[in-house]
């Protein structure tokens, strides 16, 4: 009896001790929640929110300082998954949503001046100086850097093309709701 | 099996149809002349895209490679006439959006000629991987409706050690009767192509299911398998959805497919009974998949029955053969169960349209949607033992994860539920929409990703870029300074001389 209790105590002991020190010096240094935020953004760190990059976005979002609609290319779904996971709650109806968007070159008026190509962050731009540029559209996250500094307006922004992979029924319409 | 299932002979899931299976089952098969011209789409199959290897103008026989298989899941696309490539381009899909796909459009030569054909002699002394790759290079796919390339689905069977082949010849969807026509008319394809299958699997027996609604072709399996005693036909309740491949294991092995498992990983695969004809073709005959046999039936047509048709004929040039009794008010491609709605008849028909239904006024009609009243009705048709109510009042109110957390991704949009609800609720258009937004959904991440890392690369080549073009820029500075300092060296010393000279 007094053997079991006593080994049991020192078990309890030692072990306890061992989690003391780990949760010490093992501790995580950064706010987690940071992390999956991040992750949550389209990472093409286009700086629309106002912030540097996505990083420093999310940090803005950790600490409560920015709203969860901050993210224009992200959408309805971004803003919806930020919602959740902050815990706040949202009028959705108020986030303007075009739905998801790629840009695309009007290739009659482009000049082949590589000004797009450089500001793109996701190399989605391909062309050569003076050649006509293109956008590819798997890469696209919809950004619009490149919009602002085209300089004969020859890149604009369109819905993103539904093919017959990605089409989907829709809801069916119904008079009880 | 659970001990009750000892008690129940019968299974508890399921629906029964009227199946309007005849008259036009029992219509002869026709052969459909050919066509003045075909428009073979080049996606036909689960799978890659066919890539086309002829021009415009290039004369081809019939069964010559048009398109081949790109990637390891694909198929090749073969010409059904003989004739003069006069286009590849857009062509509507079957497809309930009615969107466009591209096909190769062959202007027919009248002439039907056939390629060389390469017969495999005595296969079953061949290698099982020789089958296989025949079979592949046929572009033979699942023809009962799934067009899952045949030839991986044997190496999967192969590799997973599978020992029982089931074949099926459920047909359970009504109105449909193409699998039933070749096993009355073709018993003997049917057989053997089910043994090259065993032979290209390594399986041991082959069960072939067929619905006792069919007693013709269950007459006519068993004289033709009665010499293979490793072929056993089994007939089955009539019972929709008997043709679904988990429900047609469990009912023949009383296997039960775990939910996240494949049915090859339990020991059992399955194939139709016309992709095993279409497999006799490919190695007996050496001939591709370019034709099938199609049922033509609902109430719009004169004379339904079953065509033999090349693959790649508009679905209005069917029509003209049989006759229409009136302009069609609806046209699916399938059965009406789980068929396609189609938008018009300029549509080519494909490897896995097993039938063609145009339907009027009458059957068209869709009774408009009532609210659930919860009777419980679709819970009990549900063959994979669903709450179908459930899922749908959490997809309508857009709460798809609610939906999914009822096992939406194990429903197989059979349509029992939608046909029990007294409502006439369309749930499994619910259930399709639902599937949709969460692939999408799944999509969208996949892309996320994708740009997330192409963002990071960016960035760090711009750094890199920048801190290169930095570290030139002092390392030419340096030059600069000691080029400068070398130069300034003898100056001073020169000016020291001069001074040392006044001095």
């Amino acid at each position: 009896m007094l053997m079991s209790v006593g080994s049991l105590a020192v078990m309890g002991l030692t072990l306890g001790s061992v989690l003391g020190v780990a949760s010490r010096y093992l501790a995580v240094e950064e706010n987690p929640i940071e992390a999956e935020l991040q992750a949550m953004l389209p990472g093409s760190q286009c700086g629309q929110c106002g912030y540097v990059g996505c990083a420093q976005a999310a940090a803005a979002l950790a600490k409560g300082e920015a709203p969860v609609t901050l993210c224009p290319p992200g959408g309805k779904a971004t803003v919806e998954a930020l919602a959740a996971k902050l815990g706040v709650k949202v009028d959705l109806s108020k986030v303007s949503d075009s739905g998801p968007q790629i840009a695309e070159v009007t290739e009659e008026i482009c000049i082949g001046c590589c000004r797009c190509m450089k500001v793109c962050p996701t190399d989605a731009i391909i062309g050569a100086a003076k050649q006509i540029h293109n956008v590819i559209r798997e890469a696209c996250t919809g950004c619009s850097s490149c919009v602002d500094v085209c300089p004969t307006e020859a890149l604009g922004m369109m819905p993103i093309p539904v093919t017959l992979q990605h089409w989907s029924w829709p809801k069916p319409a119904s008079a009880h709701h | 099996m659970g001990f009750l299932d000892r008690f129940l002979k019968a299974p508890s899931w399921g629906v029964h149809p009227e199946d309007h299976k005849r008259p036009a089952a029992d219509a002869p098969l026709r052969i459909f002349p050919t066509p003045e011209r075909v428009f073979m789409p080049l996606h036909q199959h689960v799978g890659g895209v066919a890539r086309p290897i002829v021009l415009v103008g290039q004369k081809v026989l019939k069964g010559e490679l048009i398109a081949e298989a790109q990637g390891n899941i694909s198929a090749p696309i073969h010409a059904p006439v003989s004739g003069t490539i006069a286009a590849v381009g857009d062509v509507t899909a079957p497809h309930p959006s009615g969107m466009p796909f591209k096909a190769i459009t062959i202007e027919s030569d009248g002439a039907n000629r056939w390629i060389d054909c390469e017969p495999l002699a005595d296969p079953f002394s061949a290698a099982p991987e020789e089958i296989t790759k025949r079979t592949a290079a046929a572009g033979v796919v699942g023809l009962g409706g799934a067009t899952f390339p045949a030839a991986p689905k044997f190496a999967l069977g192969k590799r997973l050690k599978v020992s029982t082949l089931i074949v099926n010849g459920g047909e359970c969807e009504p109105y449909l009767s193409s699998d039933d026509r070749i096993m009355r008319d073709y018993p003997e394809m049917v057989v053997d192509g089910a043994r090259l299958v065993m032979h290209a699997i390594g399986a041991s027996e082959a069960l072939v299911g067929i619905e006792e609604n069919k007693p013709e072709a269950i007459a006519a399996m068993r004289k033709a398998a009665a010499a293979f005693p490793e072929v056993k036909i089994r007939p089955l309740p009539a019972l929709y959805p008997m043709g679904s491949d988990r429900q047609l294991i469990k009912v023949l092995t009383g296997i039960e497919v775990p939910s996240d498992a494949r049915a090859a990983e339990t020991g059992v695969l399955v194939h139709n009974v016309s992709t095993c004809a279409a497999v006799h073709k490919a190695i007996r005959l050496g001939q591709p998949l370019v034709e099938r046999i199609i049922t033509i039936n609902g109430g719009a047509i004169a004379n339904p029955g079953n065509l033999y048709a090349p693959l790649g004929t508009m679905i209005g040039d069917l029509f003209t053969f049989v006759g229409l009794k009136e302009a069609p008010s609806r046209i699916i491609l399938g059965g009406p169960m789980m068929g396609t709605p189609l938008l018009h008849d300029r549509i080519p028909i494909v490897k896995g349209a097993s039938g063609i239904l145009a339907f009027n006024a009458a059957e068209a009609f869709v009774p408009e949607a009532g609210p659930c009243i919860r009777c419980g009705n679709c819970t009990k048709a549900c063959p994979m033992g669903l709450l179908p109510l459930e899922m749908a009042a959490r997809i309508r109110v857009g709460d798809l994860e609610g939906a999914e957390a009822f096992a939406l991704s194990d429903c197989i949009s059979c349509g029992c539920c939608a046909y029990v609800c007294p409502s006439h609720i369309p749930l499994v258009q619910y259930f399709s929409h639902a599937k949709g937004e969460l692939t999408a959904a799944e999509r969208t991440k996949l892309r996320t990703d994708a740009t997330k890392r192409l963002a990071e690369a960016k960035a760090a080549r711009v750094e890199r870029e920048n801190r290169e073009k930095a570290e030139a820029a002092a390392k030419r500075k340096a030059e600069r300074e000691a080029a400068k300092a070398a130069t300034a060296q003898p100056a001073s010393v020169a000016v020291e001389k001069t001074e040392g000279a006044s001095a």
